[in-house]
Formats: structure tokens, sequence, C-alpha cells
């Protein structure tokens, strides 16, 4: 795991559940093949309704049409990001879109750990509502040693959670790679 | 020092003495249920076990229960190629807790194992869906998990690296008026403490309300448990958990009842009176966007829907049936309406509510998820409002972004239907 990610912010509201990040009309697309898979990226966040997409101002396309890739990798959002289903095609949908991290004061359980079990993205948690504080389009830092994420374009620094015990996941890349860590893949699969 | 119903579980499946909020454990599962999703649980299974050597088998085929419920039947090629998927591994695998597309023992998954007694107090339930929460109503502690981690269930029988979580107690006193019931309480709950409310916390339901409550309100409860945010919704065993898993599950063999310790810690109760409740709405687009049915009557609905793993068991549909009966839906809506199951709708068939339905101008449709996530039937148009006993109002969820979804009780969707406004069902819905 980096210590660092850096890169530009895309600013959401509160309560972004699984069916803006991905509707559910585009759960159809097989994860495995190369070019499906990108469909995800393409309507990353697509149900976000317009006026609030990329706040402060909205109306901000998480990626341009017809393009799979975003340029925004850090998503800073208010309270309760993830809430809904239980559809791993979200964090999914937003790595494939190139985001690294989220940074909110809470996520919804199963959203955070589909993140952390599939190795996707970092769910990171601020200790409040950084929404006022990023517009998108800034550069934002977030620094895992110091555990702060910085706005680069103002310099002010707001600090964030330790990951606490899904780290060890984290570190390890995803659930599969810490069960073999733990050596629970040869001890407990019956041969 | 005493255990929640959570706690006291986790620790026994993860070979405890004790476990308090926040102690890392890694639980033995008792029942690992997905539906069509399994296709995503398989490949990422295959991928469990790359560069190992060892033979790709699940750790108990017992275990693990398939329900098909959001796309049925097929209605792409695309779906039919992923049931076709997971009919050919569960037959490899040995897997016979296999619910298939048909009318004897089809139908949706949270109602599936409730009615074929797969689920029993005191034990771990993990879902591939949301509201695996609902399990909680036999006093179980089910929780809903993504494909990765149910791929590593598959092959360890266990879940990995989970936190115990805290619980909320709730507290339920009072008599529903009538018409007014256990969908118009959690709704009335969910406002209250907020969509994020019980986020990584356990729900624990008490209370005389509670205790004279059938399974089939529990379920509606622990249901939409996870709308709060919570882990699990649950409600301690007790004679009428025995009760509905002797005479609807048809249980036989020997059945543990767990409860709480007298003396167990919650890091808060809630209280609700219900005396005076009247019928909720959770208005679009949150689930916590709820209001007494006072301040939305009179909204134009252009779809009622009842149905779900919500409410679309024999009770809900006898509740609608009653209103539906001997008239007519308005022409200014349409209804449709989802049995829970086959089961469900063969009962509902032999009591002639399918009949009164479809006499009334509602449309019975099959047993399954429906309308409820937008992806198979019963999309709505642009601008248009619906009205349903499903579990979720998020915008785009009924397939369409400039649509508007509010949810209700199952009296409420049927006196609505009978007007083509949200009515209150107890003025006769007229």
């Amino acid at each position: 795991m980096q210590n660092k990610i850096l890169g530009r912010v895309y600013v959401l509201g509160e309560d972004i559940d699984t069916d803006q990040i991905i509707p559910a009309a585009h759960l159809v697309y097989s994860l495995e093949d190369p070019d499906e898979r990108k469909k995800y990226g393409e309507y990353a966040l697509s149900g976000v309704p317009a006026a609030l997409a990329g706040l402060p101002n909205g109306n901000m396309p998480f990626i341009e049409k017809g393009k799979s890739h975003s340029e925004f990798s850090i998503i800073i959002a208010a309270k309760n990001f993830g809430c809904g289903s239980s559809r791993e095609h979200a964090p999914a949908a937003l790595e494939i879109a190139g985001v690294k991290a989220v940074i909110t004061p809470s996520y919804a359980r199963i959203f955070y750990r589909n993140a952390v079990d599939g190795g996707f993205l970092i769910p990171a948690e601020s200790e409040k509502s950084l929404v006022d504080y990023f517009k998108t389009g800034d550069q934002a830092e977030l620094d895992f040693i110091n555990k702060n994420v910085t706005n680069t374009r103002t310099g002010e620094s707001f600090s964030v959670k330790e990951l606490g015990q899904v780290s060890q996941i984290i570190e390890a890349g995803g659930i599969f790679e810490y069960a073999r860590i733990s050596g629970m893949l040869q001890e407990n699969t019956h041969a | 020092m005493g255990m929640t119903l959570a706690e006291k579980i986790l620790a026994r499946a993860a070979g405890l003495e004790t476990v308090k909020p926040g102690d890392i454990i890694e639980p033995k599962v008792d029942l690992a249920m997905s539906h069509e999703n399994a296709a995503l649980v398989i490949n990422q299974f295959m991928e469990v076990y790359k560069g190992t050597g060892l033979p790709e088998n699940v750790w108990d085929p017992d275990k693990i229960a398939i329900i098909f419920d959001h796309r049925v039947p097929a209605e792409s090629a695309k779906t039919a190629n992923n049931q076709k998927k997971v009919r050919e591994f569960l037959k490899e695998q040995g897997i016979e807790k296999f619910h298939e597309i048909r009318g004897d023992e089809g139908g949706i998954c949270h109602q599936i194992l409730p009615e074929n007694g797969y689920v029993r107090p005191g034990t771990v339930v993990v879902g591939t869906d949301s509201h695996t929460t609902s399990h909680g109503a036999l006093g179980a502690f089910a929780f809903g998990i993504g494909a990765t981690e149910m791929a590593a269930v598959w092959a360890l029988g266990k879940v990995l690296n989970i936190e115990v979580p805290g619980t909320i107690k709730v507290v339920v006193t009072g008599e529903f008026s009538p018409l007014v019931q256990a969908k118009d309480l959690i709704l009335h709950l969910i406002g209250k403490i907020s969509a994020q409310g019980a986020n990584f916390k356990a729900l624990e339901f008490h209370g005389p309300t509670i205790d004279n409550m059938l399974t089939s309100g529990r379920l509606t409860l622990a249901n939409m448990a996870v709308e709060a945010g919570a882990t699990a919704g649950m409600i301690p065993s007790d004679a009428e958990t025995l009760k509905y898993l002797r005479e609807t599950a048809h249980v036989t063999d020997e059945v543990e009842l767990m409860v709480p310790d007298d003396d167990a810690i919650y890091e808060q109760v809630v209280e609700i009176n219900v005396d005076n409740l009247s019928p909720q709405i959770a208005c679009p687009n949150m689930v916590d966007n709820v209001k007494p049915i006072d301040d939305v009557l009179g909204t134009k609905v252009h779809q009622i829907v009842i149905g779900s793993c919500t409410n679309g068991r024999l009770d809900d549909l006898a509740a609608a049936a009653e209103i539906l009966r001997g008239k007519k839906v308005s022409r200014e809506t349409r209804m449709l309406i989802f049995p829970a199951s086959g089961r469900i709708y063969r009962e509902a068939l032999e009591l002639g509510y399918i009949s009164d339905f479809m006499a009334a101008g509602a449309l019975v449709m099959n047993p399954g998820c429906g309308c409820c996530l937008g992806i198979h039937q019963g999309a709505l148009g642009s601008n248009e409002v619906a009205l349903s006993t499903t579990n979720r109002n998020f915008k785009g969820r009924m397939g369409n972004a400039e649509a508007e979804v509010y949810l209700c009780s199952p009296p409420v969707a049927a006196a609505s239907a009978l007007t083509g406004y949200i009515t209150d069902p107890r003025n006769g819905g007229n």
C-alpha cells in the first residue's frame, strides 16, 4: 500500500447510494471481459443527479462522455457514502474509472467492506465532512503516515482516522491475499 | 458481563467465551446465500484458488443456498447465460439448496430461506444481498456481504476479519391502530435515527409490540434494518419463532432458542410507542425522508407496487385483497403485485386473493424481485411517481432517474390504488 495518494478531487454530497455509483441497469457487463469491464468506468457515478455532480457548483461530469477513465482519482463526500445494495460493482466501477480513495466521515458497511475485500480502493474516514473545504478539481494529498489530507490549493490539512482492523486486508491487497498470507488457504481448505 | 444477542451468536460462532463491540473475529458461517450474483461469486471463487494447487471445492455444499429472484425469468440472453453458469456450478459442487425459476419452489431469497426452515435462531447467515438482515427476524445474526467476501466464505466457511458490532436496543410498546403495521414502525424508526443511524451496529428489537408480532411482520422490520445502516437487525427468538419454524417452515428437528443476557450492554436505547402511529411514507429520494401520511395525502401516483422481500407475504396480500375486493383500481394509475414466493402465490390463489386483484384491475406478476430494483419489469416513465411496499426509493431505483418512488405499507398501497393518489387506508380508500 502506498503511503500517499495525490490526485484531483471530485466532491459529492451525502448519502451517495450504490444506485448513484452504478445504476442497476449497468450491472449486466462482465467484470472479466476487458472491453465490457470498461463500461463500469464509463457509467461510474452516472446516477448522481447533474445538479449535485461535482460540488460546489454541480453539473461537472465525473467522466467525459465516451471515456472510461476519470481525471479525478480522489472522491470527497459527505456522510453515509455507499449506502444501499451489496453490489461489489460499486467500488469496482470507481476503481475502473481510476478512483484510488474515497474520503468521507462515514460509510455504509457493505460498501466499505467491498472496497477493502476486493482491494478496489481505500475507504478513508475523515474526522469531519470536508465537502466545504474542497472544490471539485482541487488537488489533494492523502497521507497515511501523518493521517491527514491536504488541499494543495489552500494549504489546509484535515485529519483522517486510522484504517484500523481492515488495514491488514488493505496491506495484503484484498481478502484472498489476506487469507493466503494468514495461511488459511492451506490449513482449512479440504484437500 | 452480559452479552447482546449479536455478541452471543458471534462469540459462539468464533469459538470464544465472550466478545465485545470492536473485537475482530472470524466467525463460522451456518448458511451462505446468493441469488443470480452467484455468477460473480463463482468467478471470484475460482480466483481464490489460483496458484494454490488446491481443488476448487466449496467448504460445505449443504450450507450454501442459491435462489434465483432478481431477474426471473431471464430478461436477456446475458442473464440467461449467467443463470446457466450458476446451475452448472451447483451441479458440479453438489449444492442442493437451489431454488429454480419454478412455481413450486421459487421466490425471493429472503422469503425462501425462512419458509423452508433454512434459518435457525442463534446462527450466522451471510448473503450477497443487502437485505440479508431479514433473517434476524428468526433470531439469527444475518448480514449482507459482497461477492469477493462470499467467495472467501465458500472456500473457508467463515467470515474473515470482521468487527463485533455494538448493539442498539429498540423497545417498542403500544398497540397498532387498525391498518397500521410493522412497515409503518420500521419506516418511523428509520426516519427517527436516519439512514446512517445504525451504521456498523446491530439493531435488537424488544417490547410487548414485538412479542405480539408475527414472524411476517418481524421479517419486515429486520429486512429494512439495513436502511438505517444496520449490519444486522434482530428479534430474539421466542415462542412465535418456534411456532413459525414448526407450522410454516415445517421444521421437525430440534430448535434452540437464543436470547440476549439480561445484563447485556447496549450502546443506545431507542423507545417507540405505536399507539398513535399513523401510516408512514418514505418520500423521495431517501428511505429516511419519512413523513406521516397526512403530509403527502393526495400526491398523484402512476404506479402502485405490492411485493418484495419487505412486503410480499401472505398477510400483506390479505390486507390488500381486503381493500381491493369488489372494487376497481383507478384508471389514473396502474397496479403490480408480486407475491414473494411460489408458495405464497399458491396460497393467495386458494384464498381467492389473486382473483380479487385481477378482477380489480391489478396485475399479478410472477414471484421475484420484480420492479423493486428497476432492472426487470415495471420501469417508470419520466416524471412518473410510484408508491411501493418495497424498501428503497433512491433516485433511479425503479429504472428511471427522472421518476420518483414513495415507500409505504400494503394497506396504504391498496387504498391508494383505488383513488390514484396517496390515500389513507383508515378512510376506507375514499
